[in-house]
């Protein structure tokens, strides 16, 4: 028997459908507004820390220090940065300027991760297309790093720039934060994935392993240098107890660590406008490189953690 | 002199014997391909061929000159790879000249060369193009246009048309023969596909399990192929293989599924009772009312212009017969007739052809 | 996994590898070692001798209260700061995740703080929690609930881990939206077609999915809170008020700077150093097995 194709009847809405519809509908409406509703929250209790502290940084030290918290902008903004930047205020407890210690802070980040993408990318290159004894002692060795996160083995890090006499401040801060596992197993695991076609093209069309390095590999390496170059600039410019161990030269201070200092124990009479307009300069450059370059910033965090 | 000459190939990962001892000699314009199923080292003797990998034992000549322990870049070769290995991030121009450019060969030569490849594969306008702004066509000419600017001593081709769809298989497929015989370059090309491998090769490889089961050409290996392998291998639909003996004298075969069939082209040399392997392709199955051969249908395939059909013989048998005309539908039966002259017989426990004897 | 295809040579890659291997002993293994060394040497109080005291140091380190107490302390301030950032991060991924117009804004204004540094961080919830500069210290005051920090060890403790918290929120965020958009569609509409609810879909079948990403999060949590919370720390509290604040690498730093007693503070790195080492065994084991089912 062929099978049945004459069309089914046209059904009438049934009344409780339609009733179901509306009240889907009405829920489907609810529930977006409720989402909305709590990223909006979420986004204002994430800027409610950072809002206070950019109006802090436009009035004046007494308007704070009495207390009356402003919630909008006051009129000494320039001032106050410039008194940040510049002489770093006159409080208490006072920091270097800060345009030196943004420049400190960008010195150290830029030379950390210049230098952890430099090196990784070097010793990944190493470990992938090479065979050579010792390989893979070199790849746990350098894995090992990435379970001694530098906090606690500060005390005795300390002692070997000591006992190496390291005090070129900007090579005894940067260069023990340089050896990175993350990097290394980052770039290893993109090597890896590299067809094997592109080197067998590569021998044949007469590239040896520098030329291909360069010619090949590196180009291909391009977002995922970028990527890391975000984590790894962030990474650098945040750093805290290293910078705090090591340097002792006031004018090698870093913002982060500066802006710490300038809080002491934290009386009322501090010169809180002045710290805040700090604040925000030591936040503004790594928070502009995360907006700016979110979509690398995001692949680089999610891809190294892999 | 032959342009390439591989003597006594052997490859060994481990443990394991990838190449059993490889022997072939290829003339100079000729293009050869190597086919067979998937593992059983085709891929493994043209990358010893391009020299990505040392073979165990044996040595490589090409043009005459021992290459054997010499980098790929040193064998004056090129080769087309199954997914292209274009470099993404250089334009159509700079992937085509890359290899000269290394060579150390002047601007100008290479700028020549490239145009005059490109305007050969039809890719002039696509010159300054990304790989990833190329169609699969596209991108599988500027991979022959990469191997073509070199002007090597030697082709490799290793399955270049796998990645593309049917169509333009068929229409590469006859371009890439088309310029291997107007560029006269010894060619290697290896491929799983067996229409492929027919119609492009001067001569075929078919390899089996690390070991050449037969070189010959085309023709030759449809119509007398070696072992029941290579049988079963070249052709489509495959070969039908029926068990029987030697009876009479060597003069004719006792099929298990009853019948007996007389030799046409003379008897073999062997005892009688003798275990045998028949051979015949389903496209030589004829359909005859009257002959002994019964087929019961389980599987009816309509291709148009003609059917093919699937079925058991009385003993259990599968058969495949590839009939035009009129067809009963499956759960149906029907009588089949083995034409003399078109029978292939084989040893069953080596597997290697019997001739008839002089 | 392997390449097939490599170059030959030894001098090449080995001084590709120089620099990493050279700065990796130099300032990972040798201190490591160095550390592990000193744990097992007590210094006399005038640092002229050192004498050989085995673990001495170490039970000295496990029985002393105020270890303990900082060990406590690390312990509740991980934990609250883990479950907290994850908490708070998951709700929003998820929200994120839905189809709403703004999405991508949303989650631009939701990554940024993952860029504070947590001393940083500190700084900016002292603003506002500050006794009597702070908009919500002086409202709590206000409010007849007495609050200084400074005083109170609890409200140092919830200070500082709601800083901690605040920093981390993101990274997980960016975590938990990459696994919630790695569930394929299919999954969650064959959930919808067999009638799960949009709550019931979320605990039976997203939740389940996203188990190796929190389990990720919930190591690369613990180990922030650990570590990185130094800087948190020593910014808003210094450890106190007494050493409410004070956890275990917080005392690493005050034995080894402050008090210069070398001995304990290479053995409370040490100790230290197993936890973290066993924490990413642990981690790596459980990415082994996932990898496989």
């Amino acid at each position: 028997m062929p099978p049945d194709t004459t069309l089914a009847a046209p059904v009438a809405l049934l009344p409780q459908d339609a009733t179901l519809a509306v009240r889907t509908a009405r829920r489907q409406r609810r529930e977006r507004w409720l989402t909305h509703f709590w990223l909006l929250l979420g986004v204002l209790v994430f800027a409610l820390p950072i809002w206070i502290t950019l109006v802090g940084s436009t009035h004046d030290a007494s308007t704070i220090g009495r207390g009356d918290v402003p919630l909008l902008p006051g009129t000494h903004g320039l001032e106050n940065y410039a008194a940040a930047f510049a002489t770093g205020g006159s409080g208490r407890f006072r920091a270097s300027p800060a345009g030196l210690m943004l420049w400190n802070s960008a010195l150290m980040a830029m030379l950390i991760a210049t230098g952890k993408i430099a090196i990784s990318l070097l010793s990944a290159y190493a470990v992938v297309f090479f065979s050579f004894p010792g390989r893979m002692l070199a790849f746990w060795t350098i894995f090992l790093t990435l379970m001694l996160p530098v906090e606690v083995r500060i005390i005795p890090t300390y002692q070997v720039i000591v006992d190496l006499d390291l005090f070129n401040p900007m090579a005894g801060l940067t260069i023990p934060l340089i050896a990175s596992a993350t990097a290394t197993l980052l770039f290893r695991q993109f090597f890896l994935t590299i067809p094997d076609e592109y080197v067998e093209a590569a021998k044949i069309d007469g590239a040896g392993p520098l030329r291909f390095f360069r010619d090949i590999l590196l180009p291909l390496s391009v977002t995922n240098i970028a990527a890391l170059f975000v984590i790894l600039f962030i990474y650098g410019w945040n750093q805290y107890l290293w910078p705090l161990l090591v340097v002792n030269d006031r004018s090698l201070e870093t913002i982060v660590v500066g802006l710490a200092k300038m809080i002491g124990s934290g009386d009322a009479q501090n010169e809180w406008n002045v710290i805040m307009a700090t604040a925000v300069l030591a936040l503004l450059p790594p928070v502009l490189v995360v907006v700016l370059m979110q979509r690398w910033f995001v692949k680089g965090l999610t891809e190294t953690e892999k | 002199m032959a342009s390439l000459e591989l003597t006594g190939i052997q490859k060994a990962f481990g443990a394991t014997q990838v190449l059993h001892g490889i022997d072939l000699a290829v003339a100079e314009g000729e293009m050869i391909v190597i086919v067979g199923a998937s593992g059983c080292g085709k891929s493994t003797l043209l990358r010893i061929v391009a020299g990505l990998e040392t073979p165990s034992q044996g040595s490589v000549r090409i043009a005459g000159r021992e290459v054997t322990g010499l980098e790929p870049a040193d064998r004056d070769i090129a080769m087309v790879f199954q997914n292209y290995a274009l470099y993404p991030h250089m334009s159509v121009f700079q992937n085509m000249a890359y290899g000269l450019k290394i060579r150390g060969t002047p601007k100008a030569e290479i700028t020549r060369r490239v145009g005059e490849a490109a305007e050969l594969l039809g890719i002039a306008a696509l010159l300054e193009r990304r790989p990833r702004q190329l169609s699969g066509g596209q991108r599988q000419r500027v991979a022959m246009g990469r191997a073509i600017v070199r002007q090597p001593k030697l082709f490799l081709f290793d399955e270049p048309l796998s990645n593309l769809d049917a169509k333009l298989r068929v229409q590469m497929r006859a371009e890439i023969r088309r310029l291997q015989r107007r560029l006269g370059v010894t060619s290697l090309f290896v491929t799983h596909d067996q229409t492929e491998a027919m119609t492009l090769g001067d001569r075929l490889v078919v390899m089996h399990a690390g070991h050449a089961a037969q070189v010959a050409t085309p023709m030759e290996i449809w119509a007398r192929p070696a072992d029941t392998y290579v049988a079963g291998f070249i052709g489509s639909p495959a070969m039908n293989f029926l068990e029987g003996v030697l009876v009479e004298g060597g003069r004719a075969v006792l099929l298990r599924a009853g019948p007996v069939l007389h030799f046409a082209d003379g008897p073999r040399a062997g005892p009688d009772g003798q275990r045998l392997i028949i051979g015949i392709r389903p496209e030589h199955m004829r359909r005859d009312p009257e002959a002994g051969l019964g087929l019961a249908l389980d599987l009816v395939e309509p291709l148009g212009s003609e059917t093919v059909l699937h079925g058991r013989l009385p003993g259990g048998e599968a058969l495949t017969a590839k009939l035009h005309g009129a067809v009963p539908a499956a759960g149906g039966a029907l009588r089949l007739a083995i034409p003399a002259a078109e029978l292939h017989v084989f040893d069953a426990a080596s597997g290697r052809r019997l001739d008839a004897g002089p | 996994m392997r390449k097939k295809v490599i170059f030959k040579g030894v001098a090449l890659p080995l001084l590709l590898l120089a620099p990493q291997l050279a700065i990796t002993c130099v300032f990972f293994l040798w201190p490591a070692g160095a550390a592990i060394w000193q744990s097992v040497l007590q210094q006399d109080a005038w640092g002229l001798r050192t004498e050989f005291v085995g673990l001495r140091n170490f039970e000295e380190v496990l029985v002393d209260p105020a270890w303990r107490e900082a060990a406590w302390n690390t312990l509740v301030f991980s934990a609250a700061v883990a479950t907290s950032a994850m908490a708070v991060a998951l709700f929003l991924a998820v929200q994120a995740d839905k189809s709403i117009r703004g999405a991508n804004l949303y989650k631009t204004l939701l990554i940024w703080p993952y860029a504070v540094a947590p001393a940083v961080a500190a700084v900016l919830w002292l603003f506002l929690f500050h006794p009597s500069i702070g908009l919500i210290g002086r409202a709590l005051n206000q409010a007849g609930i007495l609050w200084d920090y400074k005083l109170n060890g609890g409200q140092a403790m919830l200070l500082v881990i709601i800083a901690s918290a605040w920093k981390q929120v993101s990274y997980n965020f960016i975590f938990f939206l990459a696994g919630l958009q790695s569930i394929p569609r299919s999954v969650l509409e064959a959930a919808a077609i067999d009638g799960a609810r949009p709550t019931r879909r979320f605990w039976t079948v997203v939740f389940p999915l996203l188990s190796p990403t929190t389990f990720f999060l919930l190591v690369v949590n613990l180990v922030y809170a650990f570590f990185d919370t130094f800087g948190v720390i020593h910014a808003l509290t210094g450890g106190g008020p007494g050493k409410a604040t004070e956890t275990l690498i917080y005392k690493v730093y005050v034995e080894g700077v402050q008090n210069t007693n070398l001995g304990s503070s290479a053995a409370q790195s040490v100790i230290l150093m197993v936890l973290v080492i066993a924490m990413t065994v642990v981690q790596f084991r459980f990415i082994e097995r996932r990898v496989h089912y």
